[in-house]
């Protein structure tokens, strides 16, 4: 079943290369000391990375939402609301118990349900929620100027890098998340090869 | 109550609070102003007029007994001393006579006057008990070692950077960060933007302060928040501001000295901030009070939850591999 359109797949690629990215240079952004200013990349050159892939990222997500706009592909990303939380829950159940017990799965892949509740749900929340904050927050630290000069008696840029480095930090949890879950298809490594080649193997 | 007195009452109220929620929550964090101090009253001020009569402002009159009439006439700008701010500096408490030649009393002042010998900080700071806990001593044997002694054969003395009219202490007396920061760096800028002074000193070409920070990131922010002498000085806890300026070869370069856990700010800028003002939880918190300096600043609370975030579903992901391998070898 063909369900990643070439531009998907793309999009996908510059995203999880640029993702990956800014997770290092941003942890090493975050950890780097005098006594151990080299720790991962150095800040200096994780600065310039960071902000570079930064902006790379941006354009890149501008692609995604145009793509999804204009495309069928957005209709992925509609949530049900009438049976939001029971098939969230159906889901849940699944992973935790039912795929261990050999059940079937709730929700199986078709061409007009690529996502199951839970991945469509969390993709959502992380694509039109935390990445948004993520990168308005980023815009707000790579130009300082632009930020709420003071607020509560402490500097804007407080509560804008705290936005940032927890978008960030429960982004790359969704992304370790996500990176396992993929291994749940029919075979271990047959959703990273449908995202390669385009086509889904059902299970 | 009557409706009247309610709707007074109601108004009030909430013009209070909108005014109060606007500062506490809105206010720009400058607080006010250092508080102007013309309401000191000088043992000498009687005896200073006589000087601030000719070189408080830009005009002064005088008799000309030779011409037999009043002249007016415009005072060298280099002389001129505002009053107001001398009465707010460290030495407003003296008398112009206790560094200038009782001489200068007479009018017209003497020629050879203005070949007398100036004193210099630690001719009467050294060596007094009074001072002690600044260690005049120790700033005197730092400014030696630094770039700035070099030239005191062409005419740099601590004169150059601490006017003795106008120089008050600003990092200790002053609750406003941001002013002291501005105040501080435009005592370098005095020279070091300032193409007419600097050549006094010098035979280098005019330096371009900005295109000599290029390297630095988000310069506006660095040059509001921080002092030159954070990356030019060499750090020394013994005295309350380090005065060994380094050549610029040693400046400091790298971000992580300040972003980062242990800043280097923390024994520099805020050395002074009282340990009442620090916010917990947060690494380096007594900067916040002031400004946001990102890798210094880490939350220590937020640091233990991403770990635990972070282990919790790691240990998820192990348990379901587990229980996927142990499925998988039950089916085979």
């Amino acid at each position: 079943m063909y369900l990643y359109p070439k531009w998907i797949r793309i999009w996908h690629v510059f995203n999880a290369v640029l993702f990956i990215i800014l997770i290092i240079t941003g942890i090493s952004m975050q950890y780097t000391g005098k006594d151990n200013p080299e720790y991962m990349i150095g800040f200096a050159k994780a600065v310039r990375w960071h902000n570079f892939a930064a902006i790379l990222l941006i354009i890149n997500y501008i692609a995604f939402v145009t793509g999804n706009r204009f495309t069928k592909n957005g209709r992925y990303y509609k949530i049900d609301k009438k049976n939001c939380l029971s098939d969230l829950l159906k889901q849940l159940r699944y992973y935790s118990f039912g795929m261990f017990k050999g059940e079937k799965h709730p929700f199986p892949v078709t061409e007009e349900r690529k996502f199951n509740p839970l991945q469509k749900f969390s993709y959502v929340l992380a694509m039109y929620v935390a990445l948004p904050l993520l990168i308005i927050s980023g815009l707000g630290l790579l130009f300082p100027e632009i930020t709420i000069n003071r607020f509560l008696g402490v500097s804007g840029l407080i509560y804008t890098d705290i936005l940032h480095i927890t978008m960030g930090f429960f982004l790359s949890i969704f992304m370790l998340i996500h990176i396992y879950t993929c291994t749940l298809g029919a075979k271990p490594t047959s959703l990273f090869w449908g995202m390669i080649t385009g086509y889904h193997r059902s299970e | 109550m009557n409706y009247f007195k309610f709707r007074i009452i109601f108004l009030f109220t909430l013009t209070s609070f909108c005014s109060l929620t606007y500062a506490g929550l809105f206010g720009s964090g400058e607080k006010a102003a250092v508080q102007d101090s013309t309401a000191f009253v000088s043992p000498f001020e009687a005896d200073n007029q006589r000087c601030f009569k000719c070189h408080g402002q830009a005009l002064y009159e005088y008799t000309n007994e030779t011409l037999g009439r009043q002249v007016r006439d415009i005072m060298c700008s280099e002389r001129i001393i505002n009053k107001d701010e001398f009465y707010r500096s460290n030495h407003k408490s003296f008398s112009c006579t206790d560094c200038h030649s009782e001489e200068y009393t007479k009018f017209p002042h003497a020629g050879e006057l203005r070949m007398e010998q100036m004193y210099n900080c630690i001719d009467c700071h050294g060596g007094d008990e009074r001072f002690a806990q600044y260690h005049f001593e120790e700033i005197e044997a730092e400014y030696k070692k630094s770039v700035h002694f070099k030239l005191e054969k062409d005419g740099f003395s601590c004169w150059k950077c601490h006017n003795p009219h106008f120089y008050r202490i600003s990092v200790r007396n002053n609750d406003n960060l941001k002013e002291t920061i501005a105040y501080d760096n435009a005592i370098c800028l005095n020279c070091h933007s300032n193409f007419n002074n600097f050549q006094l000193l010098t035979d280098r070409k005019e330096i371009n302060i900005i295109q000599k920070h290029d390297w630095l990131p988000n310069q506006t922010a660095h040059f509001a928040n921080v002092r030159c002498i954070e990356c030019h000085t060499q750090l020394n806890n013994k005295v309350p501001v380090s005065h060994l300026i380094k050549p610029k070869e040693e400046a400091v370069r790298l971000c992580n000295d300040c972003h980062s856990q242990n800043s280097l700010l923390m024994a520099s800028l805020y050395k002074f901030e009282s340990r009442e003002k620090r916010r917990n939880g947060f690494f380096n918190g007594i900067i916040l009070n002031e400004s946001y300096v990102i890798g210094a600043n880490r939350n220590e609370y937020l640091f233990l939850l991403s770990i635990i975030i972070f282990m919790g579903v790691f240990g998820i992901i192990i348990i379901h591999i587990f229980f996927r391998i142990r499925n998988n070898s039950k089916n085979y």
